[in-house]
């Protein structure tokens, strides 16, 4: 009886240490990027590798706000990843639930191409979008890189919407046919009010995924005026490297909406990342 | 209401027929069972009518109009499915007033209409509940008002009772059919249950591999069955099936054993094997000199009266009594088989003989 | 229109929008750029643009370039992957069990995944580096650097730098999947296990492990192929470097059309790689489908 209570309390403690040891490996370079952040300048290098300064300051956020393009690039990141957001989430939303509930010729080769455009390295494409979207003025837009992410998002957000009309159903839909819908009705008022958690999580994803972006906003958009916040991340370390304070501060900035965005739909992706994914 | 009429109705998935040359036609008014185990088709037919599936060949017709080609919310039919299929996101009284808001109703008859349905059926108390706050009898009933509060052409009915416990199967079976006296619609109503065939149909469309083995009434399709199929799916404990052979005197013959005398069928000649059909609770108990003797196995006590096991030679037998005389397993007793209760069947075809 | 015809032209109008999207701006830019493989095509080089047929393939067998690129891309997939399934699975496991303030930890360990690469790539970078990260001090501490120093810039050590960025980015992915998988084995079998006598051990062994192959082997491999195209780890915290020694193929291609402009050879390049990932796509698709006829 004994033996057995120490023993559960045991296996317990040995529970809590492990994920105590995930969480901290998790935030530790979190932490790490928020504390440089906050240290003032005049320490960074005395106390660069303190674990905490003697002194913050919110000096290095100040200065990025204020005599940086980050507002810019933030705000241009932020239109591209919310129209990427709804426009990936509506295309893909309509193929999910035609992969749910239809079987239709061409089925396996419609979602098998999906597949594969998921697994060339991107680096490929980049020269002839460019050479596509050039002629229509979608480069060094703002429109071209939602059009290019939207594309690029669609496959996947299409596994995970099929996963969440997996779940739902389908006498619910017939049962809105038979009261006098027609399927599209039946969707709109009775199926998609049912998945907005996943709709959530989908949309929430691409956001990410669109707010991460470096490559083609490197490539496609050249101008500061329609620079994403990756692309004038990357510009501001390499010009101005040593600036760790600001970088630290402007990072910390990206990081907070797609952060946030996270944390409220985490819980739907464990839903439906799974299914997703092994469709995929 | 209304007629609705199947002509050559088929389907087919790509493998292999699911549905074939079924011809049915279902009276204003009527209430009509389709029956059949599990993979017999008549959830497909149900579908097929409903509109929610295609027909691979055939025709429908609802008051003689051809509607193969109508969408299915423009057939004014109302379904109430197995899984209720409640909309889990509106309350009962949005369920209910789904397809009448649907068809742009004025919100005053929507309400007076919703009302009425749900009084009918005690749902009055309940009409801002979610279906999750509700009981299985509850949502049961909410989809029955959603139904009913349409006033369609015809209800569909799809196993709507097969989620719920025994009392209130029972409970509503007796619910729908009063509904249907009141209403008067003409109703599909599929089952496995050959009990609610019985108790809730006018007439049973017994189904199985996808053809309509009999139609009929109730009475009609448990005395007199036109196969193997439908004597053995309706009744409980089920028919016995015994293999006998016809002697020139009429004698049916089994292990040695004279179990009746019937007059024989023209054209059936003296020899022929037949499979002998028998009624559990036409079968009475009797001395083993005065019967044919077999030997208890099983006794089974039901409340009304016992399911008795029977062995006659290496042959199975059931027998329904309420004959209190006392009972062990391992008695030979004497079993008599009264002249009109044997049913004869075509062993290789199945259809009965008479 | 019909309504037969319509019920057959419906499910193609839900997905043509995808679709459609997919095709222009994927699909067919693949073909073009899988075309550039064959030409000779160097930016701002008006004199470019012949075919060359398979010159660059042949050019690629003598590229010591390619062959240390192709070398890293095994070392950094093969590892990068293991480590991010293993601790994924155990991640996994230990979030499975219910306890007080799942939801919170849970959250907390999933949200490297919602971190940018580009900006876990710098974060990693930063803590490499030994004037403002600890990362340097702490390994010296340890024994495992003789010196403090960046271990980005020796040209033995700096793949592990994108390593372990990948690694602390990855984990989630495995863990919110295996999650997922390991929730939806019902409880009943574990406890007929338990009632057959099986411990923890041998449960995870007869029983989860067999449940959730089908899932592991699908996103270990869709996962593989993804790390192996993932170059932004590389390109912002090494650039390939030092002297080329962290290049990996999707890296090098980076290199190879945008700082040499030669987008021929890097198409060519890319085509390698292509037909190597789905190679082994397809035969992990085989394996996957051999042992499940088999069970």
């Amino acid at each position: 009886m004994n033996k057995t209570a120490t023993h559960i309390i045991g296996a317990r403690l040995l529970h809590a240490l492990a994920l105590a040891a995930f969480v901290a490996f998790a935030l530790f370079p979190l932490f790490w990027l928020l504390k440089v952040s906050l240290t003032p300048d005049d320490l960074m290098y005395g106390e660069g590798v303190r674990l905490w300064p003697s002194r913050v300051t919110l000096d290095h956020y100040g200065s990025v706000l204020r005599h940086s393009q980050f507002p810019l690039f933030f705000r241009n990141s932020l239109i591209v990843s919310a129209a990427t957001g709804l426009l990936a989430t509506a295309a893909a939303s309509a193929a999910g639930y035609a992969f749910s509930r239809f079987r239709f010729r061409g089925k396996a080769w419609v979602m098998g191409v999906m597949l594969v455009s998921q697994m060339f390295p991107l680096v490929i494409i980049v020269a002839p979008i460019f050479r596509l979207l050039s002629p229509l003025g979608l480069t060094n837009s703002l429109s071209g890189l939602v059009v290019v992410y939207t594309a690029f998002n669609t496959p996947f957000a299409a596994f995970l919407m099929q996963s969440f009309f997996e779940a739902i159903p389908k006498d619910l839909e017939e049962a809105a046919m038979m009261d006098g819908a027609t399927r599209f009705q039946a969707l709109r008022r009775v199926i998609l009010p049912l998945t907005l958690p996943g709709l959530a999580a989908t949309g929430g994803f691409v956001f990410t995924a669109a707010w991460s972006e470096l490559l083609f906003s490197l490539m496609l958009n050249s101008s500061a005026a329609v620079s994403t916040f990756p692309a004038g991340l990357l510009g501001f370390v390499s010009k101005f490297s040593v600036d760790f304070g600001q970088m630290m501060a402007a990072g910390v900035l990206a990081l907070l909406p797609v952060g946030a965005f996270f944390l409220l739909i985490q819980r739907y992706l464990v839903q439906g990342l799974t299914a997703g994914a092994v469709k995929g | 209401m209304a007629t609705i009429t199947l002509s050559n109705l088929s389907k087919d998935y790509g493998g292999g027929p699911v549905l074939r040359g079924i011809d049915l036609e279902i009276r204003e008014g009527e209430f009509v069972a389709l029956m059949g185990p599990s993979g017999c088709g008549k959830s497909t037919l149900l579908r097929l009518i409903a509109g929610l599936e295609e027909p691979s060949g055939g025709e429908i017709r609802i008051d003689g109009r051809r509607v193969n080609e109508v969408a299915p919310k423009d057939r004014d039919l109302a379904m109430v499915f197995q899984s209720y299929a409640l909309y889990p996101h509106m309350t009962v009284r949005e369920n209910m007033s789904f397809a009448l808001k649907q068809r742009r109703l004025p919100q005053a008859e929507i309400t007076r209409a919703v009302e009425g349905a749900a009084a009918k059926l005690g749902l009055t108390n309940l009409l801002e509940r979610k279906p999750k706050a509700l009981s299985g009898g509850q949502r049961q009933r909410v989809a029955m008002g959603r139904a009913i509060v349409r006033n369609p052409k015809a209800f569909l009915f799809d196993e709507p009772l097969s989620n719920l416990d025994a009392r209130l199967r029972e409970q509503m079976r007796y619910e729908i059919r009063k509904l249907h006296r009141e209403l008067g619609a003409t109703s599909v109503y599929v089952t496995h249950d050959q009990v609610e065939a019985m108790t809730m149909a006018d007439r049973i469309v017994a189904l199985n591999d996808g053809a309509i083995q009999q139609v009929g009434a109730p009475q009609e399709l448990y005395d007199q069955p036109a196969n193997l199929f439908v004597a053995g799916f309706l009744g409980s404990p089920p028919m016995n099936f015994v293999d006998a052979t016809l002697a020139p005197d009429g004698a049916l013959v089994a292990e040695g054993q004279t179990l009746a005398r019937v007059s024989p069928p023209a054209g059936l000649a003296a020899g022929t094997t037949l499979t002998l059909g028998l009624r559990p609770e036409r079968l009475a108990l009797t001395d083993p000199t005065k019967g044919s003797a077999v030997r208890v196995d099983v006794v089974e006590t039901t409340g009304t009266g016992r399911v008795v096991h029977l062995a006659l030679g290496p042959q199975r037998l059931k027998l329904f009594t309420m004959d209190p005389r006392p009972l062990a397993p391992g008695d030979v007793v004497g079993l008599v088989v009264p002249p009109g209760a044997p049913l004869l069947f075509d062993p290789v075809s199945g259809a009965r003989l008479s | 229109m019909s309504r037969a015809l319509a019920l057959r032209l419906e499910p193609y109008l839900y997905a043509a929008p995808s679709l459609l999207l997919i095709a222009a701006i994927m699909l067919v830019p693949l073909v073009t750029g899988l075309s550039y493989a064959f030409h000779d095509l160097i930016l701002l080089d008006p004199l470019s643009g012949d075919f060359v047929g398979l010159d660059h393939f042949r050019e690629m067998l003598d590229d010591d370039g390619f062959w240390t690129a192709l070398r890293n891309t095994v070392v950094w997939t093969a590892v990068s992957v293991a480590l991010q399934f293993g601790f994924g699975l155990i991640l996994a496991l230990l979030l499975d069990r219910p306890f007080p303030g799942r939801g919170l930890v849970q959250a907390l360990v999933f949200l490297p995944w919602a971190v940018p690469g580009f900006l876990s790539g710098l974060t990693w970078a930063w803590l490499f580096n030994p004037v403002i990260g600890p990362l340097p001090h702490w390994l010296h501490g340890l024994g495992l650097l003789a010196t403090p120093e960046n271990i980005l810039s020796d040209p033995h050590l700096a793949l592990w730098g994108p390593i372990a960025a990948n690694v602390w980015w990855g984990i989630p992915f495995f863990a919110i999947t295996l999650l997922a998988a390991l929730q939806s084995i019902p409880k009943d079998i574990y406890e007929a296990a338990a009632m057959d006598g099986a411990g923890p051990l041998l449960r995870f062994r007869r029983v989860t492990l067999p449940l959730l192959a089908p899932t592991i082997a699908i996103t270990v491999m869709l996962r593989t192929v993804w790390v192996a195209n993932f170059a932004e780890l590389i390109v912002v915290m090494t650039k390939g470097g030092p002297a080329d020694a962290t290049q990996i193929l999707s890296s090098y291609i980076f290199t190879l059309a945008f700082q040499r402009l030669d987008f021929g050879y890097a198409s060519a390049v890319a085509a390698v790689l292509l037909v190597l990932l789905l190679a082994y796509a397809a035969a992990v698709m085989v394996l996957r489908h051999a042992m499940t006829e088999r069970a």
